[in-house]
C-alpha cells in the first residue's frame, strides 16, 4: 500500500491581498506545487478577489505606502505616479525572469490543474457577481467548503 | 555516479538526471520513462525532441515556454507527463533539471 512518508500531497493557498507581490507569491506557490506533482487549490478572499476580477486583474499594483520593505519615505511613496512607477519597474524585472502577466498566469494555473475558488462572503461584501470574474474560475464557495476540499493526508494550508 | 540503463553505463546525479547528454539514446530515454511510469507515444517523443533542442541551444526551460512551444499546450503537457511534467520530461530527455520557478 502507499505508505505515507511525510511528503506534501496537496497545497491549499488562501489569498487575501490584491497587491502584485502577494498575488505573484500565491501564484508561484501554486504553480510550483503543480510542477512538483503536488495538487493545488486556491481560495481568493477579500482583496484577493482583485486577482480574479476581470476588470481589475490586469491592473494590480505594488504598495509604495505602508510598505516599510520598500525603504521609501511615506511622503515620497504617496506622490502621484509613484505606485504606477514602482509597479512598472517590478513588472519589468518579472518579465526578464519569464514571469507571465496575471491573466496569462491564471491561464497557466488552470491548465496545470489548479482549482481557483472565490470566497462567497467576500463576493457578497464587494458586490461582485460571477460574470465579473475570470471565466475559468471553478466556483464560488464558503470557507467551510474549502476546508472540506483540504481533507486528506499530506495537505497543507497557507494564508497570504 | 554510474547506472545501468538499457544495457549501457550511464552517468547520473543523485536525483537520476543524466550528467552527460552525449550518452543519451532513445532506448535510454525509453527506460527512464518506464522507471517514471510513462508510456511513451509519438507525442511524448515530440516533446522530448523539443526539450533536447532547447538544451542544445542553451535555452532555459520553463513551463510557460513549453506552453508556447507549438508542440503542446500546458494542459496537454500535464496529460502526457502527469507528475511534475517538466522534471519528468527533462529526466527522460537526458538534460539537466530546470531551475525555473515557472
Amino acid at each position: 500500500m502507499n505508505e505515507y512518508k511525510g511528503e506534501i500531497r496537496k497545497m491549499m493557498i488562501i489569498l487575501s491581498k490584491g497587491s502584485i507581490e502577494n498575488v505573484y507569491a500565491a501564484f508561484v506557490l501554486a504553480n510550483g506545487a503543480r510542477m512538483e506533482g503536488i495538487e493545488a487549490e486556491m481560495f481568493f478572499t477579500f482583496f484577493g478577489l482583485e486577482a480574479l476580477h476581470n476588470k481589475k486583474l490586469d491592473h494590480l499594483h505594488v504598495a509604495t505606502v505602508g510598505n516599510p520593505a520598500m525603504h521609501m519615505p511615506t511622503m515620497f511613496g504617496g506622490l502621484p505616479g509613484m505606485e504606477a512607477f514602482a509597479t512598472h519597474m517590478m513588472k519589468k524585472e518579472m518579465e526578464k525572469l519569464d514571469m507571465p502577466e496575471v491573466r496569462e498566469f491564471l491561464d497557466i494555473l488552470k491548465a496545470s490543474g489548479v482549482k481557483l475558488w472565490a470566497c462567497k462572503l467576500a463576493m457578497e461584501m464587494f458586490h461582485y457577481t460571477k460574470e465579473d470574474m475570470y471565466a475559468d474560475m471553478d466556483g464560488i464557495i464558503t470557507v467551510g467548503d474549502f476546508y472540506h476540499q483540504a481533507q486528506g493526508i499530506g495537505t497543507h494550508m497557507l494564508f497570504i | 555516479m554510474e547506472k545501468m540503463i538499457a544495457q549501457k553505463s550511464i552517468s547520473v546525479n543523485e536525483e537520476g538526471y543524466m550528467t552527460d547528454f552525449a550518452q543519451w539514446t532513445k532506448e535510454v530515454g525509453e527506460e527512464i520513462a518506464k522507471e517514471n511510469n510513462i508510456v511513451m507515444t509519438p507525442k511524448h517523443w515530440e516533446v522530448i525532441d523539443y526539450i533536447q533542442n532547447e538544451h542544445r541551444n542553451d535555452s532555459p526551460l520553463s513551463i510557460r515556454k513549453i506552453g508556447k512551444s507549438g508542440v503542446v499546450d500546458i494542459k496537454e503537457f500535464y496529460a502526457l507527463f502527469p507528475v511534475g511534467p517538466l522534471k519528468t520530461a527533462t529526466k527522460i530527455a537526458g538534460v539537466p533539471k530546470p531551475a525555473s520557478c515557472i
